[in-house]
């Protein structure tokens, strides 16, 4: 009978000549293996002209080279019934497959070839453009994203984390195949990629492969480094949003910093007293908030039907950013001064040591829950290793443990101040022309 | 392509095809109120989930009463004779666990998720939810805002819209599927607190219900915990209406429903298709695969998203469920793009049907469904979703085990016969929501 072990308690690590850092760990509770190829690049490297130029490259490596050519790797990998995809965020683009544990082969060899030898051709480029943009109005169909969006953009002045991740309309409109291909240059070398790979097999041996098979990529240049910093926000700012719809909505968001601060931890607390607790990308949301204070004030208050908090951790500081539906009839005004009350709560009062421990068995059980899977621990290998390193994945629940109410208090009074923060009103507008034939 | 030279010894698929669960590997057992418990170990884990489903929803319901199955489980979570909302949750959230009831049409579903010490206490709340709801008063109204706020933000999203005009049109006013399980403002606004109590006394009971626990914990010790919380309900339900067919489509209908403010357009496309008991329910399983699922969404993706770059997303899906649930379309288009994306999508319905599919084509779609067995089996929900599948549909314990053989017996005639039977270019349901402005001056 296996017994249970905990995750990452056995992590294999090496950096190869390149530059290339790769994790590497033993999971057998299924026949399966995940790999995930991690760049550091995101949000995070753009700047106006070229916003959403990460997001449309990792989408470009999807669209074949001379080796893999246009639908090959579709073809194998789900033939061997694997999965695989990719995604982009503000710090990372990352690539992952998960497959049956004998066909790892099939990854190394799609992914060793796509760090080189992307093809950016123009008339794929185009046909994507008409992709890329068609996912930009999904999204603005939606007045979460609309209001989020606008939020982010004033709470930020100077960091690139204040565009979205899919980019401007009008950038998207206007990139080149050049572009395209100046990013990936820049950004895909081994001495900017993490690799990590958790399944049922020796981890030692999978290093060895894919050193055999990654150490023959030269070294690229280094890239360049970010060198832009928000300015400390020295007032409250307010954005509106109006749009169509019946339902409105308050979004507020405080600076904080980024992973690796000794105050982030303080603040995850927080976020699980005041609004729940809830996980990170993978797991998230998989839990009721309705004992957290915000649901009691707001939705127990019956000034809204929903309330959530959220954070992430990322390189450079980052939001903490609640979010509110507001309840039919009632006022934003009102939804936002109670929850500024239950802010001011939190500089005025010590949370009880009941609330932290409740936080921290949820951090627990959160933790047990996203990293379940195979493909989670390889996830988290990956994603730990581009805002810190894996020293934090490892000690994350010790570190919470430390945390007191002092702490929070601190935290509170630091960070989720008025000057600190956003704060954003969707505007339902009526009367409605819907109309259907 | 070479193999890794370091792999271990043993084909994948033998390896993953001992390790699938069985009847040698899951306890089954029926209690005599007519409750069917599943168990499967997984010491793996440090969690222990639980699912399941009772036989009650939104076929249960009177016209004037659309949206009552859901509103009467969400309300069942918000309190209860033993525990009121904020002790229900202070329970559960305070060890960072987690329960849920979710209604559909035929089922109300249940799930419950924690570290595997606390599934007494998950089995307690469930029982105490499923057989002890109190319906505070003030809860009641609260729900009913959530719901109502729901159904306003439907009324402005495009896919939501699509999506519900695409049921109005694929079934008659009589059949279930017509209308939303979430209900419509008129309808919810008119339940009342008595309609609650007597849709939860008329038909939630233990009757051909299942529950199914995964995770670590011994299996008798899960079945007794099971038995224990649910061994001595003895309600029994009213006799409930059985599932209507569905008529096929003898007529193109179409839906355009415009929304303010909008920048991307929601299509759906589709007939009623075979209910998961139906013996075709398989092989249009492995038709849809090659149509709309495999890789990056098969022959659709292939040919409209990634040849023409003419969607965001399109895949197609085909229901099973208990009854005739819809074989359908979804794709996300710019709204200059929707009538050539709907002229695409019916070439490739063509083809399907005109044409054999070639056996590399349905080869790899039944390697996939195959292979990636595994992977849904990996986490303790994965395999709990499983049993219940088995459990509901009458497929047996070894299904999983059978599984393979089952998709590898489909032939490139089976696909070709199925696409004619279910599918239709020329008399289908199709649904657009998109923005204002696009559709002005068309149709």
């Amino acid at each position: 009978m296996n017994k249970p072990h905990p995750p990452f308690a056995d992590v294999r690590y090496v950096a190869l000549d390149n530059g290339l850092k790769v994790f590497a760990q033993r999971s057998a509770t299924a026949p399966v293996v995940s790999l995930w190829v991690w760049y550091r690049v995101g949000t995070r490297n753009e700047h106006p002209g070229i916003t959403g130029v990460s997001h449309w490259v990792e989408h470009m490596l999807f669209k074949g080279t001379d080796r893999w050519p246009s639908g090959r790797a579709d073809q194998v990998i789900s033939r061997e019934g694997g999965v695989y995809n990719g995604m982009t965020w503000q710090d990372f683009t990352t690539y992952y497959e998960t497959l049956p544990v004998d066909r790892l082969e099939l990854a190394l060899d799609l992914e060793s070839d796509r760090m080189q030898n992307a093809a950016f051709r123009e008339e794929e480029v185009n046909s994507e453009r008409t992709v890329i943009i068609s996912e930009r109005q999904g999204h603005e169909n939606s007045p979460h994203f609309l209001l989020s969006e606008e939020v982010i953009a004033a709470a930020y002045r100077v960091h690139p984390y204040g565009h979205e991740t899919i980019g401007h309309l009008c950038d998207l409109r206007a990139m080149t195949a050049d572009d395209l291909q100046r990013h990936y240059a820049m950004y895909y070398t081994p001495n900017n990629a993490v690799i990590a790979v958790a399944g049922a097999l020796d981890p030692d041996v999978i290093i060895e492969r894919i050193a055999d098979i990654f150490e023959a990529i030269p070294k690229g240049r280094p890239v360049p480094p970010v060198h832009l910093v928000e300015p400390p926000q020295r007032g409250e700012r307010r954005v509106q949003i109006n749009g169509a719809g019946q339902t409105n909505y308050v979004q507020i968001a405080y600076h904080i910093p980024q992973a690796v601060h000794e105050d982030f931890h303080a603040l995850t607390v927080l976020n699980a007293i005041l609004s729940g607790g809830s996980g990170f990308i993978v797991g998230r949301g998989r839990i009721t908030n309705y004992t957290s204070r915000l649901y009691g004030a707001l939705v127990e208050g019956e000034l809204a039907v929903s309330v959530h908090g959220s954070l992430a951790p990322t390189v450079d500081p980052g939001l903490y950013t609640i979010i509110a539906t507001v309840w039919p009839g009632r006022a934003h005004a009102d939804v936002e001064a109670r929850l500024s009350e239950e802010i001011d709560r939190l500089h005025q009062e010590k949370v009880t040591q009941e609330e932290i421990e409740q936080a921290k068995r949820q951090a627990k059980a959160l933790f047990a829950f996203s990293s379940e899977s195979i493909s989670h621990q390889a996830f988290w290998l990956g994603f730990s290793s581009i805002f810190a390193d894996t020293d934090w994945l490892t000690s994350y629940l010790t570190s919470l443990e430390r945390i007191t109410v002092e702490d929070v208090q601190r935290v509170a009074q630091t960070y989720l101040i008025p000057d600190n923060r956003t704060v954003g009103w969707y505007l339902a507008q009526t009367p409605q022309r819907q109309t259907t034939r | 392509m070479n193999r890794m030279r370091c792999s271990q010894p043993g084909d994948s698929k033998q390896a993953s095809r001992a390790s699938l669960p069985g009847s040698d590997d899951i306890l089954r057992k029926q209690l005599p109120n007519g409750l069917t418990i599943l168990v499967r170990e997984n010491f793996a884990s440090p969690a222990v989930v639980i699912s399941g489903y009772i036989n009650a929803g939104a076929l249960d319901e009177s016209p004037e009463r659309y949206g009552l199955a859901g509103f009467t489980g969400d309300v069942m979570q918000r309190g209860t004779r033993n525990r009121t909302f904020r002790q229900l949750y202070a329970d559960v959230e305070s060890i960072g666990a987690t329960f849920g009831l979710n209604t559909a049409t035929t089922t109300s579903s249940f799930a419950a998720k924690g570290l595997a010490d606390s599934l007494p206490l998950l089995l307690d709340v469930l029982a105490d939810i499923l057989r002890r709801p109190s319906f505070p008063e003030r809860q009641i109204e609260k729900v009913r805002a959530e719901i109502v706020t729901d159904l306003q933000e439907r009324r402005h999203d495009t896919r939501r819209m699509a999506s519900l005009r695409f049921y109005e049109l694929a079934y008659p006013k009589d059949h279930p599927y017509h209308w939303s399980q979430l209900g419509y403002e008129s309808t919810i606004h008119a339940i009342t607190r008595e309609d609650l109590i007597t849709f939860h006394q008329d038909n939630f009971g233990p009757e051909d219900a299942v529950i199914v626990v995964v995770g670590g914990i011994q299996m008798s010790e899960a079945a007794a915990m099971v038995e224990e919380a649910f061994g001595d309900w003895e309600t029994s339900r009213v006799p409930r209406a059985s599932m209507p067919p569905a008529p096929p489509l003898t007529e193109r209908r179409t839906s355009r429903e415009t929304l303010e403010d909008k920048t991307q357009s929601n299509l759906v496309v589709g007939w009623p298709g075979p209910s998961r008991r139906h013996p075709d329910f398989i092989p249009c399983y492995v038709a849809n695969t090659i149509f709309g699922t495999f890789g990056m969404y098969g022959r659709l993706g292939t040919n409209i998203r990634e040849r023409h770059g003419l969607a965001y997303y399109i895949y197609s899906r085909v229901d099973g469920g208990p009854g005739p649930g819809p074989w359908r379309i979804l794709a996300g288009v710019n709204p200059a793009n929707v009538d050539q994306g709907l002229s695409l999508i019916r070439d490739e319905i063509r083809r399907l049907q005109d044409t054999p599919v070639s056996d590399e084509e349905l080869a790899d779609s039944q390697s996939y469904l195959t292979g990636s067995l595994p992977l849904h089996l990996e986490t303790n929900e994965g395999v709990a979703r499983s049993l219940v599948n088995i459990e509901r549909h009458g497929l047996g314990l070894d299904y999983l085990r059978t599984y393979q053989p089952m998709i590898r017996a489909i032939t490139t005639e089976d696909v070709q016969r199925v696409a004619q039977q279910w599918l239709d270019a020329d008399h289908d349901a199709v649904s657009i929501a998109e923005p204002e402005a696009v559709s002005e001056g068309k149709s």
